[in-house]
């Protein structure tokens, strides 16, 4: 066991840092600037990012799960307003059934709630699907059902974008539009497809998640060196370095285990990455919005105001926690695994 | 990036697997019952001598030089075995390696990370907790000899100990963190009174108070040079902070384990809010597990101990009172057939958040060394 980075991911986090820092807002305005958004989405297209999960020739991907994190991790950290959660799940969805290559701007569909995959039935999709990141996505990956195994299929993303996250968009997709199936796939998706796929999603926005709470400790961090009240910087009441102090350890309580789970996307079969990113992201989930409304409170009444970053980041971090289900859902899979049911509805 | 085994690794978890499964005592959970205080002595000895102690200490300590990540090994299948946690003195065996010289290694350090002298540690006073430095126990050199005058309390295992780690105030002239030196003191002699104080779950062998009334020892059982005390202290509280290196992963490993097969054994009587209980203490003690193995995988290029023990300490508590709150719905407040342990676990997690440092003192150590905030 050495769960270090290797050089390459280190080399490969320095490069998603650098471009964060450069073309990621830096202040709520600037997230209207599409000037900057559409260099950041070039960048990212450029490094080939949206293709890490695309099959190389014996099936396998181009990266591990750890790269993936490592990227959207960084991404997270600097509230990236560009796709790669969707692109990313669609390229592996598609590597897992054996089909070819979509384009890098195709994304999934997920049901209304964003816990599980949307599934068509008898060719059409029912009601209240959407499409993640859908920035410039014109089509979304769905689930074809077929007895115990899906195929997979793909609709138009047409309707219009709304979205909890101001750095992501997600759409709505039209109730009955068809589902165009796509040929040439050579197997059909199973059980420990579907469990290692969702692994990956769960781990993917674990550390989103991670890089969301690391972003919002550091404003709020920076916030409490400067701010000062009654003669001195608020950063030096107790009471405000413990609520700060709480948000840094759960970040770093909530790094390990997204570590593991991105580890365990490819390491583990299915069934058991699949176990280690629920728990991972019950934990993440939790944590992230609890740092997050840490840094909404250290800023007080500014904290409280649209300009102010804090609530982006909480924001982003309500996004990924719903995806692919939030604390209820994965806390009810760690007691399934442990053969214990009946915690449906958990929160 | 690998959490996986090396072939090495492989082969080492096959061979305690199968020790373990031939060797496992069978102790109550520590927090419980003071039964497991008497046989943890056993097993310390017991894991020693078949070679599954201190993996990763020099061999010069009596440890086996293996990479630190082996602890994580032996501490996931001792929960897989169900068997005891690996013994707490990984903090007193970093003390006296970087503390103490030659001569006073070459005496203490095989007794203690055998298991055949039982530890304490003499640090708190009734008026020096958090204050630590405050301390007022006295070490005047006679001869050569000091003579220990004090009172030191919450002192744990201090009754079957044989020797106590004392902080002493050997120069009351001098700002008060420089004029501490650190004894090994011999705890059988009549200058020393031993009072097993009782826990808020009811076990009386956890900790005692410490009377030192005019206690001999040798000055070459001085840790370190004279003065050097706080030092010290420093770094066996800065290890004590870390569950990598006192076990506890498999401490709530096995707990949780067990509260699982509490559920399963009776579901009907555990409903949602055991249950969801149950679900965090799972993930909080596989985030453990996970962030063990972030650090003593950081360790195996050396990398120092600065204040992120104090995020581990914190980190730890988090979890052990997580597991607390599990056996607080699963069977706390309404024990079954007069069987009180899982009320015992959980009062005693609340233990975790004042022991070595409280969790006000590890914020504190936090927001001003690693998140620099202004001191106030
Ligand atoms: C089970 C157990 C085992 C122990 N074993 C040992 C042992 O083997 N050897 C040993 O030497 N000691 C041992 N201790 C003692 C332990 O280290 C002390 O209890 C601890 O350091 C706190 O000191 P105190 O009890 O005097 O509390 P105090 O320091 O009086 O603290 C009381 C409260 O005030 C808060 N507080 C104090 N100062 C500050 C501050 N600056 N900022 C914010 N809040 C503050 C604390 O967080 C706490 O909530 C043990 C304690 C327990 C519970």
């Amino acid at each position: 066991m050495d769960v270090r980075l290797s050089p390459e991911q280190v080399t490969l986090r320095d490069a998603a840092r650098q471009m964060v820092d450069r073309l990621c807002p830096q202040t709520v305005a600037e997230l209207d600037d599409t000037e900057r958004a559409g260099k950041l989405e070039a960048a990212v297209v450029a490094s080939g990012w949206l293709e890490l999960r695309t099959a190389t020739d014996d099936g396998s991907p181009w990266a591990t799960g750890v790269e993936v994190a490592v990227v959207a991790e960084e991404l997270g950290r600097g509230l990236a307003d560009t796709a790669f959660l969707g692109p990313t799940l669609a390229a592996d969805l598609r590597r897992l059934a054996g089909a070819p290559p979509g384009s890098t701007a195709e994304t999934i569909a997920l049901g209304a709630d964003l816990s599980e995959p949307a599934v068509a039935l008898g060719g059409t999709l029912g009601p209240g699907a959407v499409a993640l990141d859908a920035y410039e996505a014109t089509s979304a990956l769905v689930l074809l059902r077929e007895g115990d195994e899906y195929a997979i299929g793909t609709i138009a993303v047409d309707g219009g974008t709304t979205s909890v996250d101001l750095t992501r968009p997600v759409a709505s997709c039209s109730p009955g539009a068809t589902v165009s199936p796509i040929e040439g796939l050579h197997h059909p998706l199973g059980p420990d497809d579907l469990a290692r796929w969702r692994g990956l999603g769960l781990a993917v926005t674990c550390a989103d998640l991670v890089g969301v709470m690391r972003g919002a400790v550091t404003i709020a961090c920076d916030y409490a060196r400067s701010r000062r009240q009654y003669g001195a910087a608020i950063g030096s009441f107790q009471a405000v370095q413990h609520l700060l102090a709480d948000a840094y350890v759960a970040t770093e309580g909530s790094a390990s285990i997204a570590l593991h789970a991105a580890w365990a996307v490819d390491a583990l079969d299915g069934r058991d990455a699949l176990v280690a990113a629920s728990a991972a992201k019950a934990y993440c989930a939790r944590a992230a919005r609890s740092v997050c409304e840490t840094a909404i409170q250290v800023h007080g009444g500014i904290g409280n105001t649209w300009e102010c970053l804090a609530h982006v980041f909480l924001r982003r971090a309500l996004l990924s926690s719903e995806v692919l289900g939030g604390v209820g859902a994965n806390l009810a899979r760690v007691l399934a695994a442990h053969g214990i049911g009946g915690g449906d509805g958990l929160r | 990036m690998d959490f996986g085994d090396s072939p090495e690794e492989l082969a080492f978890r096959l061979r305690l697997r199968e020790w373990l499964g031939n060797n496992n005592p069978g102790l109550p959970p520590s927090s419980t019952s003071d039964e497991y205080w008497a046989g943890q002595a056993a097993w310390h000895q017991t894991l020693y001598a078949a070679g599954f102690f201190g993996l990763s200490w020099p061999k010069e300590a009596g440890g086996h030089g293996l990479p630190s990540v082996y602890e994580v090994i032996l501490d996931e299948e001792i929960i897989a075995a169900g068997a005891p946690p690996r013994p707490s003195v990984g903090y007193l065996v970093q003390g006296l390696l970087r503390h103490g010289n030659e001569d006073v290694q070459r005496r203490f350090l095989p007794g203690l990370v055998s298991g055949r002298d039982r530890w304490c540690q003499g640090f708190s006073e009734p008026d020096a907790g958090s204050d630590l430095a405050s301390l007022r126990t006295q070490a005047v050199r006679e001869g050569s000899e000091y003579v220990v005058t004090g009172h030191k309390v919450w002192t744990s295992y201090s009754d079957a100990a044989d020797w106590c780690l004392v902080l002493a105030r050997t120069d009351p002239e001098v700002p008060k963190h420089r004029g501490i030196s650190a004894f090994i003191v011999p705890m059988g002699q009549g200058a020393i009174e031993q009072r097993p104080i009782r826990m808020i779950n009811g076990i009386t062998r956890e900790f005692g108070e410490v009377i030192f009334d005019g206690a001999r020892v040798d000055a070459s059982n001085m840790v370190g040079e004279p003065g050097e005390g706080w030092r010290l202290a420093m770094t066996v509280v800065s290890h004590e902070r870390e569950p990598g290196e006192l076990g506890y992963v498999a401490r709530y490993g096995k707990l949780v384990k067990e509260l699982v097969r509490a559920v399963k054994e009776r579901p009907d009587e555990h409903g949602p809010e055991s249950r969801r209980d149950l679900a965090w203490a799972l993930v909080e003690a596989e985030m453990l597990r996970c962030h063990v193995s972030r650090r003593l995988s950081d360790r195996l290029d050396g990398v120092s101990h600065g204040p992120e023990g104090s995020v581990d300490k914190l980190l730890m508590t988090w979890v052990e009172q997580a597991v607390g709150h599990a056996a607080l719905s699963i069977g706390g407040a309404a024990p079954t057939e007069g069987d009180d342990t899982w009320l015992k676990v959980y009062l005693y997690s609340r233990a975790q958040s004042v022991m070595g440092g409280t969790s006000q003192i590890q914020r504190n150590l936090i927001a001003s060394r690693i998140l620099e905030l202004p001191i106030s």
